[in-house]
């Protein structure tokens, strides 16, 4: 059969371009909103959306479309930072595992990890904060240590196919070491699962940060995240639904355009899939 | 299957251990003086002192985790530096709010996620297939206390079929107390349901292309018949390890959905201990928490024996 020009599907497009105006407004909240979000105005809370606040205005008179670019940003920069605590300490650990399988390391960076396995990063973040107190940076922690195993172990596992490939035996017999053999052969091999489950644990990191400030253990005020938006309104949403709404739903669709565009990527990189759902 | 199961047992003693050993490093080693970080910064010299004996704190390290295994091996907590009261007894009344939650939850979850992941895969590529899956990653991506707090406000403060929160007792009735907690358990279920439907479709649609299937169709067998009686059981692997999973996910997940609710479980005394800076406590819920994990790890691999025999075999 002749390679037809595939169209990219519509879960990816739509997952991406949710994906991108997420990132948009969060970077522009760096130069731009549309309000201070600092300035409070009780005269004016709690109102619904209008022509001067799109979104309408919080329990403090803060413009909700401002908090929720700032918040944006919080949510975003904590699971991102979560992602890269995860990626820079279980990938190395992953790979190292990986050459040197069934060795003593081996063996320990994998009990090792079904040990953090044990922990769901809000234990994680029980423990770190009844030690040290809570903070964003607290959290960034908890949401990262969670992380560590689960790309240590996609990685070995990734690795531990390709090591048996004739390329990488002729590489070994040619003098080349394990580092190197890792760093050049293994490790561009692996890289389109790496960049799947980034997006996953990226999404699964915004959730954990909405459920962490929500409680209390993440990012503490005055900083706004959409998860400190969430507790900040709570009690109100009886009387003003748009209040716990709006930051829900921004949420919900952060989370949902990474999910679509990790099953999209997926699928494209995936031989094995293609074609099928 | 006798040296599968002990080899299993086995593994979980260990895992319980060592993860025993890195919560009471994290919270008796790491914060340098327990004692001070209990008190706060205003403490007197001789509260200081007296809370140390108290805690046995005089001694050295591994002489005070020994004490404290051996303690939990005999169910004993220790006592509670708030609530002087000991913890054992603390633990066992919030768990009874808890642990049906989590197992509330975790019925609706099956009951929910068997029958949408089925009808999927039987109706694999057609608009209810479609719409079904994109039902579940909306479920996915909805955090479950948002959604607590939206089911709230509609089912407790606006229709008023539900209370909105707090746990009459289970001396109230059976009732009274299974309705205190559907709101919760539905918020915590949504969502791993949804990842339970992808993962029973997935895996259905798996098995359904193995040759066995199609010789059970060959030998006469309806299509439905098939799906049942070779399929489900095949499929069940990664469904039985996802609901592992998930059960951890619900216990730890219980307590924030515990907030929205003002119920008084394991959630709200570990929050608590937090604040107050009752370590006691804290190692105490968490300890509960991992265990919790782990064995139900244990459990699900046992599973995996029953229902699959040649995984006993590894």
């Amino acid at each position: 059969m002749p390679p037809s020009r595939r169209t990219l599907p519509t879960a990816f497009v739509l997952g991406a371009v949710i994906t991108a105006i997420f990132l948009a407004l969060a970077l522009a909240s760096f130069f731009w909103t549309p309000y201070d979000v600092t300035k409070l105005a009780v005269m004016q809370r709690m109102k619904l959306p209008t022509n001067l606040h799109w979104l309408g205005t919080d329990n403090m008179g803060r413009d909700m479309l401002s908090m929720i670019m700032v918040g944006t940003r919080t949510s975003i920069a904590v699971a991102l930072v979560a992602v890269g605590v995860g990626v820079g300490l279980g990938l190395p650990l992953g790979l190292l595992a990986a050459s040197r399988h069934g060795s003593l390391l081996d063996e320990a960076v994998m009990r090792s990890n079904d040990l953090v396995f044990a922990f769901p990063s809000l234990v994680i973040a029980i423990l770190i904060t009844a030690a040290f107190g809570p903070s964003a940076f607290n959290a960034i922690l908890a949401i990262g240590i969670f992380n560590i195993p689960v790309f240590a172990r996609l990685s070995r596992g990734a690795a531990l196919s390709l090591w048996q490939l004739d390329y990488v035996r002729f590489a070994q017999t040619a003098g080349k070491s394990a580092l190197r053999i890792s760093v050049e052969h293994i490790l561009p091999n692996i890289l389109n699962v790496l960049i799947v489950q980034m997006t996953i644990q990226f999404s699964l990191g915004i959730l954990a940060e909405s459920g962490l400030s929500y409680i209390g253990l993440g990012v503490q005020p005055p900083t706004p995240s959409l998860g400190r938006m969430l507790a900040d309104n709570r009690t109100l949403t009886a009387l003003a639904p748009h209040l716990t709404l709006i930051p829900g739903m921004a949420i919900v669709l952060i989370v949902l355009g990474l999910n679509l565009l990790g099953d999209g990527l997926r699928d494209l990189t995936d031989p094995k899939l293609r074609g099928r759902t | 299957m006798l040296a599968f199961l002990t080899a299993r047992l086995l593994t979980m003693i260990a895992s319980l251990l060592v993860a025993s050993l890195a919560i009471f490093v994290m919270l008796d080693l790491v914060p340098g003086d327990p004692a001070s970080l209990m008190l706060g910064l205003n403490a007197t010299p001789e509260a200081l002192n007296a809370l140390r004996q108290e805690l046995g704190l005089d001694g050295p390290w591994p002489q005070r985790y020994l004490e404290w295994i051996a303690g939990l091996l005999r169910g004993d907590f220790g006592v509670s530096y708030t609530y002087r009261v000991p913890v054992t007894g603390l633990i066992v009344e919030r768990l009874a709010i808890s642990l049906p939650l989590a197992i509330y939850a975790l019925g609706l979850t099956i009951v929910l996620a068997f029958p949408v992941g089925l009808i999927a895969a039987a109706s694999r590529k057609t608009w209810g297939d479609v719409t079904i899956m994109g039902l579940t990653q909306l479920g996915i991506a909805v955090p479950n206390f948002w959604f607590a707090i939206q089911l709230q406000v509609l089912f407790a403060l606006v229709l008023r079929w539900l209370p909105a929160g707090s746990f009459p007792g289970w001396e109230a009735g059976l009732l009274p107390a299974l309705g205190a907690l559907t709101l919760p358990a539905f918020a915590l279920a949504l969502p791993q349901a949804s990842i339970l439907a992808r993962v029973m479709r997935s895996s259905v649609l798996e098995t359904m292309h193995q040759d066995y299937m199609r010789s059970a169709r060959a030998k006469g067998l309806s299509r439905a018949g098939t799906l049942v009686k070779h399929g489900l059981r095949n499929a069940m692997i990664p469904v039985l390890t996802i609901i592992g999973l998930q059960f951890a996910f619900l216990l730890a997940g219980a307590i924030i959905i515990e907030n929205v609710f003002y119920l008084s479980g394991l959630g709200n005394l570990v929050f608590k201990a937090i604040s107050q800076r009752d370590l006691i406590v804290v190692r105490a819920c968490v300890m509960v928490l991992v265990f919790a994990v782990i064995a139900v790890n244990t459990v699900v691999d046992l599973a995996y024996g029953l229902v699959d025999p040649r995984l006993r075999r590894r």
